[in-house]
């Protein structure tokens, strides 16, 4: 079935088997590894990326759900010669060690920041708490989030 | 690695449209509201479609509005959306108590409210929260629309009303005077589903319980509600004493069992507790005592 997803800004059209999940779609047919694939039962959020407005888990959502939609992965935050606010706290406060929950983490504080400019660390909390670190412990996730709150907010 | 299986795909643009491609495909087909009880179902091979009917197309089907003396609740609604409902909050406490412990933000950007009821999960915390509430599901069907009480609406684990050629289109909840409902829920870690979990609602007369409803999920309870207890609390005073025996026998009327989320002797003792809790919480609201 033919699909037209809208990624970072940038059409793609391409044909899936309607089984297809939009994580291997985004991994697989279009190169953007960005976006990791983790438990495929949708608890870890490696594979947060937005869907229009909103983050979803994308191991448990149809490529072809996504057809007409647009579509961010963390490839669309920032750009190469300026980070997001958000990329920069999780740089600033040592919010990664592994990275491979980072992507999703980020996705995630960006929304949050875009509705809620000034999180207290309990709503920080709150927003990633459908998604699992395990290196961090969470703490300097929150730290980053906060930094990217009061240096840059919604970017 | 896990992928659903080979599966055909409709999407529909409009209630008509899904009923008319529901009537083609029959019972080899599902709804694809959010996805996320199916599609999970699917990868466990759980369930297979042949098709997968996707409404999420039909926006007509979103939203929470206020008609008359009724909250209507469109069945594709998104979770994060009625919980964001100043509305639904203002006159069913219930449902934002509830959904604020149903998975997790990112899952309730996505997954759907009918989805939830229409998956029929025993364990699903708005099943209970409706039964508490008395709602009304509106069904849609190829001779038109019927309406079927909460307590009527599951005929089974995983299995509903709706019948293959029919779709589950809104949720009607009653506002009656003197009304405070909550819920309360217990869980292994945040965002899973209930071990215990009890929603209440009473609607009260001074101090007189006019009417109460009493939602239970995860023990067990015949469509997710506790009658008996309900019988027990109509036209007694709302006494802290009255509360915690209602609490008692919504107990001794659920069968709860043992499962990996915990044995059924503590399910059982949550089921007490929770019923209670809620109902006190329930009590507190109606007389504009808690938030």
């Amino acid at each position: 079935m033919k699909v037209t997803v809208t990624v970072n800004g940038a059409e793609y059209v391409r044909d899936v088997e309607p089984r297809l999940l939009l994580i291997h779609l985004l991994r697989d047919e279009l190169g953007l590894t960005g976006s990791h694939w983790g438990c495929d039962t949708s608890n870890c959020g490696a594979c947060v990326v937005w869907l229009d407005e909103t983050p979803v888990k994308s191991c448990t959502v149809l490529a072809v759900m996504a057809d007409g939609r647009q579509v961010m992965t963390v490839e669309g935050l920032g750009s190469s010669t300026s980070l997001d606010p958000v990329q920069q706290g999780f740089a600033q406060c040592h919010g990664l060690q592994c990275g491979f929950c980072t992507p999703g983490m980020m996705l995630t504080a960006r929304w949050l920041l875009n509705r809620n400019p000034d999180p207290s660390a309990a709503e920080v909390r709150e927003a990633i708490s459908g998604q699992i670190c395990r290196c961090t412990g969470y703490e300097n996730i929150v730290r980053a989030v906060l930094w990217a709150a009061k240096n840059g907010g919604t970017g | 690695m896990q992928v659903p299986a080979q599966v055909e795909y409709e999407k529909a643009t409009s209630v008509r449209h899904a009923l008319t491609l529901l009537a083609r495909y029959g019972s080899a087909a599902r709804v694809l509201a959010g996805g996320h009880s199916l599609i999970p179902m699917m990868k466990l091979r759980l369930a297979q479609p042949e098709v997968l009917i996707d409404i999420n197309g039909i926006t007509d089907l979103c939203y929470v509005n206020l008609t008359g003396a009724q909250l209507r609740i469109g069945t594709l609604t998104r979770h994060a959306q009625l919980l964001e409902s100043q509305i639904a909050g203002e006159h069913f406490a219930i449902l934002h108590d509830a959904e604020r412990v149903i998975a997790d933000p990112i899952v309730r950007n996505w997954g759907t409210v009918g989805g939830s009821l229409c998956q029929a999960d025993p364990s699903e915390d708005l099943s209970a929260a409706f039964a508490a509430m008395k709602a009304t599901m509106v069904i849609q069907g190829p001779d038109g629309s019927r309406e079927v009480s909460a307590r009527e609406f599951h005929t089974g684990p995983y299995e509903t009303v709706v019948g293959p050629a029919e779709l589950l289109t809104e949720i009607k909840l009653p506002i009656r005077p003197g009304g405070g409902s909550g819920y309360q829920k217990v869980s292994r870690r945040t965002g899973d589903w209930p071990v215990g979990a009890a929603g209440a609602a009473v609607w009260l007369s001074g101090d007189t319980i006019a009417d109460a409803g009493i939602g239970l999920t995860a023990v067990g309870a015949t469509h997710f509600a506790a009658a008996e207890a309900e019988e027990y609390l109509r036209d007694r005073t709302a006494t802290e004493q009255t509360l915690a025996r209602a609490g008692d026998i919504a107990a001794e009327n659920c069968r709860p069992v043992t499962d990996q989320r915990g044995p059924a002797d503590y399910k059982r003792h949550l089921a007490r507790e929770l019923t209670t809790r809620a109902l006190r919480l329930a009590v507190a609201r109606a007389r504009g005592q808690a938030a």
